[in-house]
Protein backbone atom coordinates (compact mmCIF):
# COMPACT_ATOMS: atom_id res chain seq x y z
CA UNK A 1 0.00 0.00 0.00
CA UNK A 2 2.68 2.28 1.02
CA UNK A 3 5.81 2.98 -0.58
CA UNK A 4 9.31 5.07 0.46
CA UNK A 5 11.65 4.77 -2.75
CA UNK A 6 14.98 6.67 -2.20
CA UNK A 7 13.90 9.24 0.19
CA UNK A 8 15.99 11.95 1.05
CA UNK A 9 14.32 14.66 3.02
CA UNK A 10 16.25 17.50 4.98
CA UNK A 11 15.05 20.98 7.09
CA UNK A 12 16.43 23.64 5.71
CA UNK A 13 20.51 23.76 6.40
CA UNK A 14 20.53 20.86 8.65
CA UNK A 15 21.55 17.72 7.72
CA UNK A 16 19.29 14.78 6.25
CA UNK A 17 17.00 13.36 8.02
CA UNK A 18 16.67 10.42 5.74
CA UNK A 19 18.40 9.87 2.71
CA UNK A 20 18.37 7.02 0.00
CA UNK A 21 15.71 5.39 2.24
CA UNK A 22 13.47 2.54 1.67
CA UNK A 23 10.33 0.77 3.24
CA UNK A 24 6.90 -0.43 2.25
CA UNK A 25 3.74 -1.00 3.81
CA UNK A 26 0.75 -3.48 3.35
CA UNK A 27 -2.65 -2.57 3.35
CA UNK A 28 -3.84 -3.62 6.84
CA UNK A 29 -0.46 -3.55 8.51
CA UNK A 30 -0.12 -1.96 11.89
CA UNK A 31 3.72 -0.14 11.81
CA UNK A 32 5.04 1.96 15.27
CA UNK A 33 7.76 4.25 14.59
CA UNK A 34 10.37 4.70 17.10
CA UNK A 35 13.18 6.44 17.86
CA UNK A 36 14.94 9.22 19.99
CA UNK A 37 13.86 12.72 19.98
CA UNK A 38 14.74 14.67 16.36
CA UNK A 39 15.71 11.55 14.63
CA UNK A 40 13.02 12.31 12.34
CA UNK A 41 9.57 10.00 13.46
CA UNK A 42 7.51 13.30 12.90
CA UNK A 43 9.09 14.05 9.87
CA UNK A 44 8.15 10.84 8.42
CA UNK A 45 4.44 10.96 9.31
CA UNK A 46 4.10 14.16 8.11
CA UNK A 47 5.91 13.00 4.66
CA UNK A 48 2.94 9.97 4.26
CA UNK A 49 0.32 12.49 5.01
CA UNK A 50 1.67 14.66 2.10
CA UNK A 51 2.47 17.40 4.52
CA UNK A 52 6.21 17.34 3.47
CA UNK A 53 7.60 16.71 0.18
CA UNK A 54 10.67 14.86 -0.05
CA UNK A 55 13.88 17.13 -1.17
CA UNK A 56 14.83 13.46 -3.80
CA UNK A 57 12.90 10.15 -3.66
CA UNK A 58 8.95 9.10 -4.00
CA UNK A 59 6.47 7.59 -1.94
CA UNK A 60 3.41 6.36 -3.21
CA UNK A 61 0.47 5.32 -2.02
CA UNK A 62 -2.28 3.08 -3.22
CA UNK A 63 -0.23 2.77 -6.39
CA UNK A 64 -0.61 6.85 -6.58
CA UNK A 65 2.54 9.30 -6.02
CA UNK A 66 2.00 11.16 -3.02
CA UNK A 67 2.25 14.99 -3.61
CA UNK A 68 -0.26 16.51 -1.24
CA UNK A 69 -2.60 15.41 1.54
CA UNK A 70 -4.46 12.34 0.59
CA UNK A 71 -8.14 12.50 0.91
CA UNK A 72 -8.35 8.72 2.21
CA UNK A 73 -5.78 9.48 4.44
CA UNK A 74 -6.36 10.23 8.36
CA UNK A 75 -3.90 12.13 10.33
CA UNK A 76 -4.39 12.34 14.26
CA UNK A 77 -1.53 14.69 16.08
CA UNK A 78 -0.43 14.46 19.36
CA UNK A 79 -2.39 17.54 20.81
CA UNK A 80 -5.38 16.35 18.23
CA UNK A 81 -5.89 19.39 16.50
CA UNK A 82 -9.55 19.98 17.69
CA UNK A 83 -11.36 23.27 16.90
CA UNK A 84 -11.65 25.02 20.24
CA UNK A 85 -14.03 27.15 19.41
CA UNK A 86 -16.20 24.11 17.89
CA UNK A 87 -18.06 21.77 20.17
CA UNK A 88 -17.69 17.80 20.35
CA UNK A 89 -19.99 17.36 17.28
CA UNK A 90 -18.91 19.90 15.42
CA UNK A 91 -15.45 18.70 15.38
CA UNK A 92 -16.10 15.36 14.34
CA UNK A 93 -18.26 16.74 11.66
CA UNK A 94 -16.13 19.03 10.80
CA UNK A 95 -14.31 16.71 7.85
CA UNK A 96 -17.39 15.72 6.31
CA UNK A 97 -18.35 19.53 6.42
CA UNK A 98 -14.56 20.65 4.66
CA UNK A 99 -15.80 18.05 2.02
CA UNK A 100 -19.55 19.06 1.55
CA UNK A 101 -17.74 22.49 1.22
CA UNK A 102 -15.42 21.54 -1.88
CA UNK A 103 -17.54 18.75 -3.30
CA UNK A 104 -16.08 15.56 -4.69
CA UNK A 105 -13.36 17.46 -7.08
CA UNK A 106 -10.96 14.53 -6.51
CA UNK A 107 -8.20 17.14 -5.08
CA UNK A 108 -9.91 17.79 -1.51
CA UNK A 109 -12.16 15.10 -1.37
CA UNK A 110 -12.47 11.84 -3.34
CA UNK A 111 -14.71 11.51 -6.60
CA UNK A 112 -16.50 9.28 -5.08
CA UNK A 113 -17.82 10.78 -2.13
CA UNK A 114 -21.03 10.98 -1.00
CA UNK A 115 -22.38 13.55 2.08
CA UNK A 116 -23.79 11.30 4.70
CA UNK A 117 -24.00 12.06 8.42
CA UNK A 118 -22.93 9.47 10.40
CA UNK A 119 -21.68 12.08 13.28
CA UNK A 120 -24.07 10.43 15.86
CA UNK A 121 -23.44 6.51 15.50
CA UNK A 122 -19.26 7.62 15.51
CA UNK A 123 -20.11 9.72 19.06
CA UNK A 124 -22.25 6.84 20.43
CA UNK A 125 -19.46 4.16 19.40
CA UNK A 126 -16.68 6.35 20.96
CA UNK A 127 -19.48 7.31 24.01
CA UNK A 128 -19.02 11.07 23.42
CA UNK A 129 -22.58 11.24 22.86
CA UNK A 130 -23.19 12.88 26.13
CA UNK A 131 -20.47 15.40 25.62
CA UNK A 132 -21.41 16.41 22.57
CA UNK A 133 -22.61 19.65 22.91
CA UNK A 134 -19.22 20.54 25.06
CA UNK A 135 -15.85 22.62 23.72
CA UNK A 136 -12.52 20.69 23.79
CA UNK A 137 -11.70 22.44 26.88
CA UNK A 138 -14.73 20.93 28.66
CA UNK A 139 -13.60 17.55 28.30
CA UNK A 140 -10.82 15.18 29.57
CA UNK A 141 -7.52 14.31 27.53
CA UNK A 142 -9.27 10.64 26.93
CA UNK A 143 -12.30 12.48 25.61
CA UNK A 144 -10.53 14.77 23.36
CA UNK A 145 -8.34 11.83 21.78
CA UNK A 146 -11.51 10.26 21.42
CA UNK A 147 -13.22 13.39 19.57
CA UNK A 148 -9.81 13.38 17.50
CA UNK A 149 -10.10 9.71 16.22
CA UNK A 150 -13.80 10.06 15.58
CA UNK A 151 -13.32 12.97 13.32
CA UNK A 152 -10.54 10.99 11.04
CA UNK A 153 -12.73 7.78 11.09
CA UNK A 154 -15.82 9.62 10.55
CA UNK A 155 -14.46 10.24 6.89
CA UNK A 156 -13.69 6.42 5.76
CA UNK A 157 -9.84 6.62 5.52
CA UNK A 158 -7.79 3.85 4.37
CA UNK A 159 -4.54 4.52 6.13
CA UNK A 160 -4.75 5.97 9.61
CA UNK A 161 -1.67 8.05 10.59
CA UNK A 162 -0.68 9.02 14.56
CA UNK A 163 1.90 11.09 15.84
CA UNK A 164 2.23 10.28 19.56
CA UNK A 165 -1.20 10.25 19.92
CA UNK A 166 -1.86 8.60 23.74
CA UNK A 167 1.62 10.48 25.56
CA UNK A 168 -0.21 12.77 27.01
CA UNK A 169 -2.85 10.44 28.78
CA UNK A 170 -3.00 8.25 32.19
CA UNK A 171 -1.95 4.73 31.69
CA UNK A 172 -5.41 3.64 32.10
CA UNK A 173 -6.87 5.75 29.66
CA UNK A 174 -3.98 4.85 27.44
CA UNK A 175 -4.37 1.31 27.37
CA UNK A 176 -8.02 1.87 26.63
CA UNK A 177 -7.65 4.22 23.46
CA UNK A 178 -4.66 2.13 21.78
CA UNK A 179 -7.23 -1.40 22.30
CA UNK A 180 -9.88 0.91 20.87
CA UNK A 181 -7.35 1.83 18.37
CA UNK A 182 -6.18 -1.55 17.36
CA UNK A 183 -9.94 -2.95 17.27
CA UNK A 184 -10.87 -0.50 14.70
CA UNK A 185 -8.47 -0.86 12.66
CA UNK A 186 -8.97 -4.53 12.57
CA UNK A 187 -12.77 -3.74 11.89
CA UNK A 188 -12.25 -1.46 8.95
CA UNK A 189 -8.89 -3.34 7.85
CA UNK A 190 -6.94 0.00 8.53
CA UNK A 191 -3.15 0.20 7.64
CA UNK A 192 -1.85 2.10 10.92
CA UNK A 193 1.48 4.23 11.26
CA UNK A 194 1.81 5.25 14.31
CA UNK A 195 4.49 7.67 16.03
CA UNK A 196 5.82 7.09 19.18
CA UNK A 197 8.35 7.57 21.69
CA UNK A 198 7.54 4.57 24.11
CA UNK A 199 9.02 1.40 23.79
CA UNK A 200 5.91 -0.61 25.17
CA UNK A 201 3.75 1.52 23.26
CA UNK A 202 5.60 0.30 20.08
CA UNK A 203 5.56 -3.24 21.15
CA UNK A 204 2.01 -3.22 21.96
CA UNK A 205 0.90 -1.59 18.32
CA UNK A 206 3.28 -2.48 15.91
CA UNK A 207 2.82 -5.63 14.39
CA UNK A 208 6.72 -4.20 12.40
CA UNK A 209 8.29 -1.86 14.57
CA UNK A 210 10.36 0.40 12.65
CA UNK A 211 13.24 1.79 14.73
CA UNK A 212 14.62 5.03 13.45
CA UNK A 213 18.62 6.31 14.36
CA UNK A 214 20.00 9.50 14.45
CA UNK A 215 20.31 11.62 11.32
CA UNK A 216 20.65 10.41 8.44
CA UNK A 217 18.42 7.24 8.32
CA UNK A 218 19.57 5.09 5.42
CA UNK A 219 18.69 1.83 6.18
CA UNK A 220 15.41 0.74 7.95
CA UNK A 221 15.69 -1.21 10.65
CA UNK A 222 12.18 -3.21 11.19
CA UNK A 223 11.45 -5.91 14.03
CA UNK A 224 8.88 -8.24 13.28
CA UNK A 225 5.98 -8.33 16.19
CA UNK A 226 3.54 -11.00 14.94
CA UNK A 227 1.40 -11.12 17.88
CA UNK A 228 0.71 -7.77 18.28
CA UNK A 229 -2.78 -6.64 19.11
CA UNK A 230 -3.93 -10.20 20.97
CA UNK A 231 -5.41 -10.87 23.87
CA UNK A 232 -2.36 -10.98 26.34
CA UNK A 233 0.27 -9.74 24.32
CA UNK A 234 1.47 -7.21 26.36
CA UNK A 235 2.04 -10.19 29.27
CA UNK A 236 3.84 -12.29 26.69
CA UNK A 237 7.33 -13.26 26.97
CA UNK A 238 7.62 -12.33 23.42
CA UNK A 239 6.62 -9.05 24.12
CA UNK A 240 9.19 -8.00 26.82
CA UNK A 241 11.85 -9.59 24.88
CA UNK A 242 10.98 -7.29 21.72
CA UNK A 243 10.35 -4.58 24.85
CA UNK A 244 14.28 -5.67 25.98
CA UNK A 245 15.69 -5.97 22.27
CA UNK A 246 14.55 -2.14 21.22
CA UNK A 247 15.82 -1.03 24.41
CA UNK A 248 19.34 -2.22 23.79
CA UNK A 249 19.24 -1.14 20.28
CA UNK A 250 17.99 2.45 20.98
CA UNK A 251 21.16 2.32 23.74
CA UNK A 252 23.11 1.34 21.47
CA UNK A 253 22.59 3.50 19.04
CA UNK A 254 22.55 6.70 21.51
CA UNK A 255 26.14 5.24 22.66
CA UNK B 1 -19.86 42.68 34.13
CA UNK B 2 -23.32 41.58 35.22
CA UNK B 3 -26.64 43.45 34.70
CA UNK B 4 -26.37 44.82 39.19
CA UNK B 5 -22.82 45.95 38.33
CA UNK B 6 -23.35 48.55 35.62
CA UNK B 7 -26.92 49.31 37.25
CA UNK B 8 -25.01 50.15 40.78
CA UNK B 9 -22.15 51.88 38.61
CA UNK B 10 -24.95 54.09 36.60
CA UNK B 11 -26.41 55.14 40.38
CA UNK B 12 -22.63 56.20 41.58
CA UNK B 13 -22.17 58.20 38.68
CA UNK B 14 -25.61 60.05 38.99
CA UNK B 15 -24.83 60.76 42.79
CA UNK B 16 -21.52 62.06 41.74
CA UNK B 17 -23.55 64.19 39.16
CA UNK B 18 -25.57 66.09 41.87
CA UNK B 19 -23.09 66.09 44.40
CA UNK B 20 -21.06 67.99 41.78
CA UNK B 21 -23.88 69.88 40.47
CA UNK B 22 -24.80 71.26 43.78
CA UNK B 23 -21.51 72.18 44.91
CA UNK B 24 -20.94 74.14 41.57
CA UNK B 25 -24.43 75.66 41.43
CA UNK B 26 -24.43 76.98 38.00
CA UNK B 27 -26.67 77.12 35.07
CA UNK B 28 -23.87 75.40 33.16
CA UNK B 29 -24.24 72.16 35.20
CA UNK B 30 -27.31 70.79 35.59
CA UNK B 31 -28.32 68.37 37.83
CA UNK B 32 -29.22 64.92 36.43
CA UNK B 33 -33.12 64.83 37.28
CA UNK B 34 -33.44 68.47 35.36
CA UNK B 35 -31.44 66.52 32.40
CA UNK B 36 -33.20 63.52 32.29
CA UNK B 37 -36.23 64.96 32.34
CA UNK B 38 -35.33 67.31 29.32
CA UNK B 39 -33.77 64.52 27.45
CA UNK B 40 -37.24 62.80 27.07
CA UNK B 41 -39.01 66.10 26.06
CA UNK B 42 -36.03 66.76 23.26
CA UNK B 43 -36.69 62.87 22.05
CA UNK B 44 -39.65 64.09 20.57
CA UNK B 45 -38.12 67.40 19.29
CA UNK B 46 -35.59 65.78 17.10
CA UNK B 47 -33.14 64.05 19.33
CA UNK B 48 -34.17 60.79 17.97
CA UNK B 49 -33.20 61.80 14.49
CA UNK B 50 -30.17 63.24 15.73
CA UNK B 51 -29.54 59.71 17.75
CA UNK B 52 -30.37 57.77 14.55
CA UNK B 53 -28.61 60.09 11.75
CA UNK B 54 -25.10 59.19 14.51
CA UNK B 55 -26.31 55.21 15.21
CA UNK B 56 -26.33 55.09 11.03
CA UNK B 57 -22.86 57.03 10.41
CA UNK B 58 -20.95 54.54 13.33
CA UNK B 59 -22.69 51.85 12.58
CA UNK B 60 -21.83 52.12 8.96
CA UNK B 61 -18.08 53.20 9.67
CA UNK B 62 -17.32 49.78 11.85
CA UNK B 63 -19.60 47.58 9.54
CA UNK B 64 -16.92 48.62 6.76
CA UNK B 65 -14.25 48.50 8.67
CA UNK B 66 -15.10 45.11 9.87
CA UNK B 67 -15.72 44.30 6.16
CA UNK B 68 -12.38 45.42 4.39
CA UNK B 69 -10.27 45.13 7.74
CA UNK B 70 -11.04 41.57 8.95
CA UNK B 71 -10.22 39.78 5.59
CA UNK B 72 -7.02 41.70 4.94
CA UNK B 73 -5.87 41.32 7.99
CA UNK B 74 -6.65 37.09 7.46
CA UNK B 75 -4.93 37.81 4.38
CA UNK B 76 -2.04 38.75 5.67
CA UNK B 77 -1.47 36.86 8.62
CA UNK B 78 -2.34 33.19 6.50
CA UNK B 79 0.20 34.23 4.01
CA UNK B 80 3.77 34.85 4.68
CA UNK B 81 4.47 36.61 1.62
CA UNK B 82 1.75 39.64 1.97
CA UNK B 83 2.89 39.54 5.45
CA UNK B 84 6.41 40.67 4.64
CA UNK B 85 5.39 43.47 2.25
CA UNK B 86 2.59 44.71 3.77
CA UNK B 87 2.81 44.34 7.53
CA UNK B 88 5.68 46.88 7.65
CA UNK B 89 3.16 49.19 5.66
CA UNK B 90 0.52 49.12 8.30
CA UNK B 91 3.22 48.99 11.54
CA UNK B 92 4.07 52.48 9.68
CA UNK B 93 0.23 53.67 9.08
CA UNK B 94 -1.07 52.33 12.62
CA UNK B 95 0.35 54.53 15.19
CA UNK B 96 -0.29 57.72 13.56
CA UNK B 97 -3.66 59.45 15.01
CA UNK B 98 -6.35 59.65 12.74
CA UNK B 99 -7.73 62.45 14.16
CA UNK B 100 -5.51 64.72 12.35
CA UNK B 101 -7.10 63.46 8.85
CA UNK B 102 -10.38 64.89 9.83
CA UNK B 103 -9.53 68.32 7.55
CA UNK B 104 -7.94 66.52 5.22
CA UNK B 105 -10.73 63.42 4.50
CA UNK B 106 -13.50 66.17 4.42
CA UNK B 107 -11.57 68.17 2.36
CA UNK B 108 -11.31 65.41 -0.28
CA UNK B 109 -14.86 63.46 0.19
CA UNK B 110 -16.81 66.63 0.85
CA UNK B 111 -19.29 67.11 3.87
CA UNK B 112 -21.70 64.30 3.45
CA UNK B 113 -21.92 61.44 5.44
CA UNK B 114 -18.95 59.42 3.46
CA UNK B 115 -16.56 62.35 4.97
CA UNK B 116 -17.85 60.88 8.62
CA UNK B 117 -18.15 57.18 8.00
CA UNK B 118 -14.64 57.19 6.48
CA UNK B 119 -13.15 58.87 9.65
CA UNK B 120 -14.57 56.14 11.35
CA UNK B 121 -13.76 53.48 9.07
CA UNK B 122 -9.78 54.38 8.97
CA UNK B 123 -9.39 54.64 12.82
CA UNK B 124 -11.32 50.83 12.71
CA UNK B 125 -9.51 49.29 10.29
CA UNK B 126 -5.66 50.01 11.55
CA UNK B 127 -6.97 48.35 14.89
CA UNK B 128 -8.93 45.32 13.45
CA UNK B 129 -6.30 44.61 10.98
CA UNK B 130 -3.71 44.63 13.27
CA UNK B 131 -5.35 42.66 15.65
CA UNK B 132 -6.33 39.99 12.84
CA UNK B 133 -3.30 39.75 11.34
CA UNK B 134 -1.65 39.20 14.54
CA UNK B 135 -4.18 36.44 15.57
CA UNK B 136 -4.09 34.20 12.53
CA UNK B 137 -0.14 34.60 12.78
CA UNK B 138 -0.78 33.26 16.32
CA UNK B 139 -2.60 30.40 15.23
CA UNK B 140 -0.74 27.00 16.25
CA UNK B 141 1.03 24.87 13.16
CA UNK B 142 -0.50 21.86 14.26
CA UNK B 143 -4.01 23.15 14.17
CA UNK B 144 -3.50 24.08 10.40
CA UNK B 145 -1.90 20.71 9.71
CA UNK B 146 -4.65 18.97 11.25
CA UNK B 147 -7.00 20.81 8.94
CA UNK B 148 -4.97 19.88 6.03
CA UNK B 149 -5.05 16.48 6.56
CA UNK B 150 -8.62 16.51 6.30
CA UNK B 151 -8.56 18.01 2.99
CA UNK B 152 -8.80 21.40 3.43
CA UNK B 153 -7.10 23.87 1.14
CA UNK B 154 -6.46 27.53 1.52
CA UNK B 155 -10.21 28.15 0.92
CA UNK B 156 -11.26 25.75 3.53
CA UNK B 157 -8.39 27.18 5.88
CA UNK B 158 -10.02 30.43 5.81
CA UNK B 159 -13.54 29.52 6.39
CA UNK B 160 -13.02 26.58 9.08
CA UNK B 161 -9.42 27.75 10.88
CA UNK B 162 -8.58 32.04 10.35
CA UNK B 163 -12.22 33.01 10.36
CA UNK B 164 -13.18 31.93 13.22
CA UNK B 165 -9.91 31.95 14.90
CA UNK B 166 -9.99 35.60 14.71
CA UNK B 167 -13.61 36.77 15.48
CA UNK B 168 -12.84 37.62 18.84
CA UNK B 169 -9.95 39.74 18.09
CA UNK B 170 -12.31 41.02 15.55
CA UNK B 171 -14.68 41.78 18.33
CA UNK B 172 -11.89 43.29 20.64
CA UNK B 173 -10.65 45.25 18.16
CA UNK B 174 -14.22 46.63 18.08
CA UNK B 175 -14.85 46.81 21.42
CA UNK B 176 -11.43 49.28 22.01
CA UNK B 177 -12.34 51.38 18.97
CA UNK B 178 -15.93 52.20 19.81
CA UNK B 179 -14.66 54.85 22.58
CA UNK B 180 -12.33 56.61 19.97
CA UNK B 181 -14.93 56.21 16.93
CA UNK B 182 -17.76 58.33 19.02
CA UNK B 183 -15.09 60.43 19.80
CA UNK B 184 -14.41 61.17 16.00
CA UNK B 185 -17.59 60.90 15.12
CA UNK B 186 -18.49 64.01 17.61
CA UNK B 187 -15.58 65.84 15.78
CA UNK B 188 -16.89 65.17 11.92
CA UNK B 189 -20.19 66.09 13.06
CA UNK B 190 -19.25 69.78 13.94
CA UNK B 191 -18.42 70.56 10.30
CA UNK B 192 -21.06 71.11 8.10
CA UNK B 193 -24.27 69.18 8.79
CA UNK B 194 -27.28 69.29 10.62
CA UNK B 195 -28.05 66.48 12.05
CA UNK B 196 -26.43 63.99 14.36
CA UNK B 197 -25.65 63.94 17.90
CA UNK B 198 -22.09 66.46 17.71
CA UNK B 199 -23.79 68.76 15.88
CA UNK B 200 -26.88 68.69 18.78
CA UNK B 201 -24.51 68.92 21.58
CA UNK B 202 -22.18 72.50 19.54
CA UNK B 203 -25.70 73.71 18.62
CA UNK B 204 -27.53 73.48 22.07
CA UNK B 205 -24.37 74.66 24.10
CA UNK B 206 -22.74 77.19 22.33
CA UNK B 207 -25.31 78.83 19.98
CA UNK B 208 -28.41 78.37 22.28
CA UNK B 209 -27.09 78.03 25.59
CA UNK B 210 -29.77 75.73 26.23
CA UNK B 211 -27.64 73.54 28.86
CA UNK B 212 -30.31 70.99 29.57
CA UNK B 213 -30.57 69.77 26.38
CA UNK B 214 -26.58 69.91 25.47
CA UNK B 215 -26.28 67.23 28.65
CA UNK B 216 -29.26 65.66 27.17
CA UNK B 217 -27.60 65.30 23.70
CA UNK B 218 -24.44 63.91 25.54
CA UNK B 219 -26.41 61.75 27.63
CA UNK B 220 -27.88 60.30 24.14
CA UNK B 221 -24.36 59.87 22.96
CA UNK B 222 -22.93 58.26 25.88
CA UNK B 223 -25.61 55.59 25.42
CA UNK B 224 -25.16 55.22 22.21
CA UNK B 225 -21.62 54.00 22.93
CA UNK B 226 -22.84 52.09 25.58
CA UNK B 227 -25.05 50.62 23.45
CA UNK B 228 -22.69 49.45 21.01
CA UNK B 229 -20.14 48.22 23.53
CA UNK B 230 -22.46 46.01 25.27
CA UNK B 231 -23.82 45.20 21.60
CA UNK B 232 -20.43 43.93 21.09
CA UNK B 233 -20.37 42.33 24.58
CA UNK B 234 -23.77 40.53 23.29
CA UNK B 235 -22.45 39.58 19.69
CA UNK B 236 -18.95 37.73 21.82
CA UNK B 237 -21.07 35.79 23.98
CA UNK B 238 -23.09 34.28 21.16
CA UNK B 239 -20.51 33.71 18.31
CA UNK B 240 -17.51 32.99 20.79
CA UNK B 241 -19.71 30.55 23.12
CA UNK B 242 -15.97 28.61 23.98
CA UNK B 243 -14.62 31.50 25.73
CA UNK B 244 -16.79 31.86 28.48
CA UNK B 245 -17.45 28.39 29.30
CA UNK B 246 -15.67 27.09 32.00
Amino acid sequence: MIKINSLKFNYQNNIPLFSGFEISISRGETWAILGPSGCGKTTLLYLLAGLRKPISGQISIGGQLLTRPRPHSGLILQDYGLLPWSTVYENVELGIRVRDFYGPDGKHTPDNFQSKNNISDWLERMGLSEVADKFPSQISGGQRQRTAIARTLALEPDLLLMDEPFSSLDAITREDLQNLTLSLCAEKNLTLVIVTHAIEEAAALGKKVLLLNQAPNKNAHIFDNPNAGQKNHRSSQAFHELCDLLWKEMQHESA
Amino acid sequence: MNRRDVLFATLGLILIWQITALIVHRPILPAPWEVFVVFFKELGNGLLIHFGVSLWRVSAGMALSVLVAAPAGLAIGGSKTMDRFLSPIIYLLYPIPKVVFVPVVLLFLGIGDTAKITLIFLILFFQIIVLVRDQAVGIPPQLIQSLQSLGAGRRALFRFVYLPASLPAILTALRQSIGTAVAVLYISELFATKYGLGYYIYYQGSTLFNYPAMYAGVVAMSLLGLGMYFGVDWLERKWCRWKFVS
